[in-house]
C-alpha cells in the first residue's frame, strides 16, 4: 500500500515536471517575437526597435532558452507563476479570483450529473432491453452528440430570451447557475450514465450476483448492496477524472454564458497574447489534473482491497 | 455486420452509417446542390426567414444559409478525416514501438503520453490555435498536437495483450512466416480498436473544429464553418433564431451519427466502453 502510494506520488512529480516544460515550450511557438506581439498589443502602432530590444533585455528574453527554461522553474518551485502583462498583477492571484466561479458550476454541474445518472444508469442495467432501457440510452447517446456551446444558445433562446425565466448571462446567484449548470452537466451526465450502465451489466454477470439470487437474498438488496456497491470503483474514477476534464470543459461555457471563470479569462487572455497568464493557467489546470488523477488513484487502493494488500497485477 | 442487422444496436449503426453517406455526399457535391454560392453577400437579403427561395433563411448579410450548411459539411468532414488520419497514423507507430520494444521505450513513451494527457484536451488545443494564429492549418496542428496520444495507448495495449495469447505462437508452430503473423494476426487485433476510437473520436473532433472555430480561434470568417455560423447568429437570436439553430442541428446530427456507429460498431466487435469514455 505505501509502496504503491508512493510509487504514484514519484509518477506524479515527475508528470508536474514534465507539464512545467511542456507549457514553457508551447510559447515557443508563438510565431515572430514575442516581445514585438506583446508591445503591439498594448498600442496601437508598431513599437520601435529600441523598445523592443529594452523589453527584451528587461525579462530576460536574450537569455538562452535553457537559461529561461530553469528560471522557470525556479520561480515556480516558489509558487510564483508570473505576472499578467494585461492587469499587472501576479498570474496566481488572478486565477485564485476566478477560480470559485468556475468550480462552482463544475461542482453544480457535477452534482446534477452523479443525481440523475446513478440512479437512472441502473434502472437502464437492470431492465435491460426494455424500453425505459432504449429510452435511457438514446438519450445518453444525444447527450454526448450535443455541442455545449449549441445547447447554451438553445437554453438561453428558448428560457432566456422567449420565455425570460432566467438571465442569460452573469453570475451571482442561483437562477445565474441553471442554465449553464444544465449546459455543462448533460454531456457529463451521458458519459456517467453510459459507465454506470455498463459497469452494472458487467457486474450482474459476476457469480457473487448468482449467489446472492441463490441464497434468496431479495432482489432490491442484490441490486443495492451487493451490485451497485461494487460499480462505484469504476464510477468514482470517471467521475474524478471528469471532475478535471469538466475544470475545462468550462471554457466555452464560460463564454456563452459570460461566466467570469479561470476559462474565460483564459480565452481573453489567448486573444491578448498575454503569455504569462496562458502559461500560468494551463499549468494550474494540469496541476489540477495531475493531483485529481492522483486522489483518484489512491481512493481506487482505499476501494480495491487487491491494490490495498499489494496483490497488483 | 450485414448479418447482425435485426438488433436494435445494430440498426442505429446502420442508421448512422446512412447518414454519413449522405454526408459524405453533400460534402463531396456541395457545388453541384448548394442553390447560392455561400458566401455572396446579398445586402438586400439579410436575415430573411425560411421561405421557398431561401429554404433554410438567409444570415446578417444576405447569404443563403442552407448554402452556408452545405459547405460547411465539406469543411468539417474534410478537417475532422485528416485529423484523424493524422492521428492514427502517429498513435499507431508509436504505440507500436511502445508495446513492441517494451521496457525502457515503453516506460518513456508512456509517461511522456501521461504528460501529455495531463494537459485538458481542449485547452492545450486552445492555446496552441490561440497562439499559432487562426487558420485550418493551425486548428488540425492544434486537434493532432493532443489526439494521437489515445491512440497510441489503445494501439499498445492491443499489442500487449496479443502478446500474451497464445495463438501468435501457435501461428509460428505450424509454420506461419512473420509476414503472415504480422499481416494475418496482429494487424486486425489493432485495427478494430483503432477503428471504434476513430469513428467515436470523428464525432468529437467535430465538435472541437466547431467549438474553437465558435471562440473565433480556428476556421475564419467567411468561411463556410458551422461553428462560425453560429457565433455570427448569437447576436441575432431574437429577432432570427434559425441563424444558430440550422449548424447546431447539422453538428448534432453529424455527431450523433458517428456515435451510432462507432457504439455499434464497438459492440459488434466486443470492445469495453472503458476504452473509449475517457475524453
Amino acid at each position: 500500500m505505501v509502496k504503491f502510494i508512493a510509487g504514484r506520488l514519484a509518477l506524479a512529480v515527475l508528470i508536474m515536471l514534465g507539464s512545467a516544460i511542456l507549457s514553457f515550450s508551447i510559447l515557443t511557438l508563438a510565431p515572430g517575437n514575442a516581445a514585438e506581439a506583446i508591445l503591439s498589443a498594448e498600442r496601437a502602432d508598431d513599437p520601435q526597435l529600441a523598445e523592443v530590444e529594452s523589453f527584451m533585455e528587461r525579462h530576460g528574453l536574450n537569455n538562452s532558452r535553457l537559461i529561461r527554461l530553469s528560471q522557470w522553474l525556479h520561480m515556480l518551485s516558489k509558487g510564483n507563476f508570473g505576472i499578467s502583462l494585461r492587469t499587472g498583477e501576479p498570474v496566481a492571484e488572478e486565477f485564485r479570483a476566478r477560480f470559485p466561479a468556475t468550480f462552482e458550476l463544475a461542482a453544480s454541474s457535477m452534482a446534477l450529473a452523479i443525481i440523475i445518472a446513478l440512479p437512472f444508469g441502473v434502472i437502464s442495467a437492470v431492465k435491460q432491453n426494455s424500453i425505459l432501457d432504449n429510452v435511457i440510452r438514446f438519450v445518453a447517446l444525444w447527450g454526448v452528440s450535443m455541442p455545449n456551446f449549441w445547447l447554451g444558445l438553445l437554453l438561453i433562446l428558448c428560457f432566456g430570451v422567449i420565455l425570460g425565466w432566467f438571465p442569460t448571462y452573469g453570475s451571482g446567484s442561483i437562477v445565474h447557475l441553471i442554465l449553464p449548470t444544465i449546459t455543462l452537466g448533460t454531456s457529463m451526465t451521458a458519459i456517467l450514465m453510459r459507465l454506470q450502465r455498463a459497469s452494472m451489466l458487467e457486474v450482474l454477470n459476476e457469480n457473487y450476483i448468482r449467489t446472492a439470487r441463490a441464497k434468496g437474498l431479495h432482489e432490491v438488496l442484490v441490486i443495492g448492496k451487493h451490485a451497485f456497491k461494487n460499480t462505484l470503483i469504476p464510477v468514482v474514477t470517471i467521475i474524478g477524472m471528469q471532475f478535471a476534464h469538466l475544470l475545462s470543459g468550462v471554457v466555452i461555457v464560460e463564454q456563452v454564458f459570460a461566466w467570469p471563470g479561470i476559462g474565460h479569462f483564459l480565452v481573453d487572455s489567448i486573444n491578448a497574447r498575454d503569455y504569462p497568464v496562458i502559461q500560468g493557467f494551463v499549468l494550474i489546470i494540469a496541476f489540477f489534473f495531475v493531483l485529481s488523477n492522483l486522489i483518484v488513484d489512491i481512493l481506487y487502493a482505499f476501494l480495491d482491497p487487491r491494490i490495498r494488500y499489494g496483490r497488483t497485477q | 455486420m450485414l448479418l447482425h442487422i435485426t438488433n436494435k444496436k445494430d440498426r442505429l449503426a446502420v442508421l448512422g452509417m446512412i447518414i454519413l453517406l449522405l454526408l459524405t455526399f453533400i460534402a463531396i457535391l456541395a457545388p453541384y446542390i448548394a442553390p447560392y454560392d455561400p458566401v455572396e453577400l446579398n445586402l438586400t437579403q439579410r436575415l430573411l426567414s425560411p421561405s421557398i427561395k431561401h429554404l433554410l433563411g438567409t444570415d446578417s448579410v444576405g447569404r443563403d444559409i442552407l448554402s452556408r450548411i452545405i459547405y460547411g459539411t465539406r469543411i468539417s468532414l474534410m478537417i475532422a478525416v485528416i485529423v484523424v488520419i493524422i492521428e492514427v497514423f502517429f498513435g499507431v507507430v508509436v504505440g507500436t514501438a511502445a508495446g513492441y520494444f517494451g521496457r525502457a521505450v515503453d516506460e518513456i513513451i508512456m509517461r511522456l503520453a501521461d504528460i501529455l494527457l495531463a494537459f485538458p484536451g481542449i485547452i492545450l488545443a486552445l492555446v496552441i490555435a490561440g497562439l499559432l494564429g487562426s487558420s485550418i492549418m493551425n486548428l488540425i496542428i492544434a486537434l493532432t498536437s493532443v489526439g494521437w496520444v489515445r491512440y497510441a495507448r489503445v494501439v499498445r495495449g492491443s499489442i500487449l495483450s496479443i502478446k500474451k495469447e497464445g495463438f501468435i505462437e501457435s501461428a509460428r508452430a505450424i509454420g506461419c512466416s512473420n509476414l503472415r503473423i504480422a499481416s494475418r494476426h496482429i494487424l486486425p487485433n489493432i485495427i478494430s480498436p483503432v477503428i471504434v476510437l476513430a469513428t467515436l473520436n470523428m464525432g468529437t473532433i467535430i465538435i472541437s473544429i466547431a467549438g474553437l472555430s465558435f471562440l473565433g480561434l480556428g476556421v475564419q470568417p467567411p468561411t463556410p464553418e458551422w461553428g462560425i455560423m453560429l457565433n455570427e447568429g448569437k447576436p441575432f437570436m431574437e429577432s432570427a433564431p434559425h441563424l444558430m439553430i440550422f449548424p447546431g442541428l447539422m453538428i448534432m446530427i453529424t455527431v450523433l451519427a458517428f456515435n451510432f456507429l462507432g457504439d455499434g460498431l464497438r459492440d459488434i466487435l466486443d470492445m469495453r466502453i472503458n476504452d473509449i469514455v475517457e475524453y
